[in-house]
């Protein structure tokens, strides 16, 4: 199925706020997961397992730790969903 | 045996997160009232075993603790938290370098909701869906690194496993740390969120819990002819220990004085309690040898007093046993008939209990005596409270566990 980026940074946005308690409003392109948004190793696996279920793509284990930022994760998205 | 110069420890903060308060003033004020905490449980799941109640938390943690926080964290390890927050508060949030400062949080099961809840997620919806804090969940010790990571504390983080006594074993174990100069400052406590068919399920095999489903609030009944078993409950108790020169070097106020610790084993079965309470009564004897404190001070003492029949009666001939024509003299509360039997918590609570009853000199009733058992051969406290002596006086607080442990705390009024 495919996803817009708006979409997918507005899904991914959701369940950040979900896991990390970050208003969905602050989760933009350039943050960074660590640093920015305070979601930590373990918190980043419920993100990626939880958006892999939202947009039904798979991001592979060794894929994970190269998404940095939000952009990252939304480009990765786009393109496995698409 | 300890020598007599150790370093004295003393109680500076108290925290508690019970079936009957969210914190120690309501809990305590509940106690002295007579509440009961049980209550018949609402669960989807409450029918399909044999006992359909037990003592939770008066308030839920989601109501006082950040949800993002909470997600994180097993039950368990949210009550002690809740009860760490409100000891250290208490305690004046001494100033401490986090070297000197440790915890010791006891659990007698650890995170067991969270374990069972993983499990069903991953029979439901398979392995990758398995929450990544699960471990950190269910661990044991997960409640004592919590309130660890929350101060920084670095003179260890610990959790002492004995069943029942756990929570009273958490307190002779951080009164150690201070003792031997590891720490100045040690947070020390149990916890225990239990409240889930399986557990439940078992104890109810062991013909452990009470059945009397009609009368929830009447179930928890120790020293009552008709007790048949002990009621579930679940929440912590935590308090705040330091070295006395440490408190006194900084003003703090002191509740007590944590004296002395026994700690003894049954060698006898892995549950059953050996029934002339031998064990028991070394535990108690050894508390008051440690802690300098003669039979005839004591004046108050919290039972274990689980509601069980053969518990309840080789408790009463072990404090006998310790305390001979003394025990004619102290006044014997079982708080569990209205607190539940928090398990691994149990011992903290009641050592907090134990504590305020000094520091007020009020011991609190028990409740639910209609028929009193007269192979109980002790000055209960019923129904209402009861004044304790002016002047040095001191209490103990029993804990014992599934598979023989026996530990017996001693305080001293200050």
């Amino acid at each position: 199925m495919a996803h817009s980026v708006d979409e997918v940074l507005a899904g991914l946005a959701e369940i950040v706020e979900e896991v990390a308690g970050i208003p969905a409003s602050s989760v933009l392109m350039d943050k960074s997961f660590t640093d920015d948004l305070d979601v930590d190793s373990l918190s980043m696996v419920e993100v990626v397992v939880a958006a892999e279920e939202k947009f039904g793509c798979k991001i592979p284990d060794d894929d994970v730790k190269n998404l940095v930022t939000v952009g990252d994760a939304v480009n990765y998205i786009v393109k496995a969903a698409n | 045996m300890s020598a007599p110069t150790h370093r004295k420890v003393v109680v500076t903060g108290l925290g508690a997160f019970t079936p009957l308060g969210g914190d120690v003033a309501s809990t305590w004020a509940a106690l002295l009232a007579g509440k009961s905490g049980v209550r018949t449980l609402t669960h989807d799941w409450t029918e399909t075993i044999p006992v359909h109640f037990a003592a939770e938390t008066a308030v839920d943690p989601s109501e006082v603790m950040d949800r993002v926080e909470a997600r994180k964290l097993d039950r368990a390890e949210q009550f002690a938290l809740i009860a760490a927050r409100e000891a250290w508060k208490d305690a004046g949030a001494p100033e401490i370098h986090t070297e000197r400062l440790g915890v010791v949080i006891a659990s007698g099961i650890g995170g067991i909701l969270s374990l069972l809840g993983s499990y069903d997620v991953y029979l439901e919806k398979g392995a990758r869906r398995v929450s990544p804090h699960t471990v950190p969940m269910l661990m044991p010790n997960g409640p004592a690194a919590t309130v660890g990571l929350e101060l920084k504390a670095q003179a260890g983080v610990h959790t002492p496993v004995s069943a029942c006594a756990s929570g009273s074993e958490g307190l002779g174990y951080a009164m150690e740390m201070i003792r031997s100069g590891r720490a100045d400052v040690v947070v020390a406590g149990g916890t225990e969120a239990g409240v889930h068919p399986l557990p439940m399920a078992g104890f109810a095999a062991m013909m452990a819990l009470s059945t009397r489903n009609d009368a929830p609030e009447k179930a928890s009944r120790p020293y009552d002819k008709d007790r048949d078993g002990f009621v579930l409950g679940e929440g912590a108790g935590v308090v705040v220990l330091e070295s006395e020169e440490f408190a006194k070097a900084r003003g703090a106020r002191i509740y007590a004085e944590l004296a002395g610790q026994g700690i003894t084993s049954d060698g006898y079965h892995i549950a059953a309690p050996d029934p002339e309470g031998r064990g028991a009564a070394r535990a108690m004897k050894l508390a008051l040898v440690d802690g300098g404190v003669a039979a005839s001070e004591v004046v108050h003492l919290n039972a274990h007093a689980t509601s069980t029949p053969a518990g309840d009666i080789a408790e009463s001939l072990a404090i006998r046993g310790a305390l001979g024509a003394d025990t004619d003299h102290v006044a014997v509360s079982a708080t569990k008939s209205m607190t539940g039997h928090l398990l691994g918590g149990a011992g903290a609570i009641e050592s907090v209990f134990t504590i305020l009853a000094l520091h007020h000199r009020i011991a609190p009733p028990t409740i639910n005596i209609e028929n009193f058992d007269d192979e109980i051969k002790l000055d209960v406290v019923r129904d209402q409270p009861r004044s304790l002596p002016e002047g040095s006086i001191a209490a103990l607080n029993n804990s014992f566990g599934f598979g023989g442990h026996n530990v017996a705390l001693v305080f001293r009024s200050v």
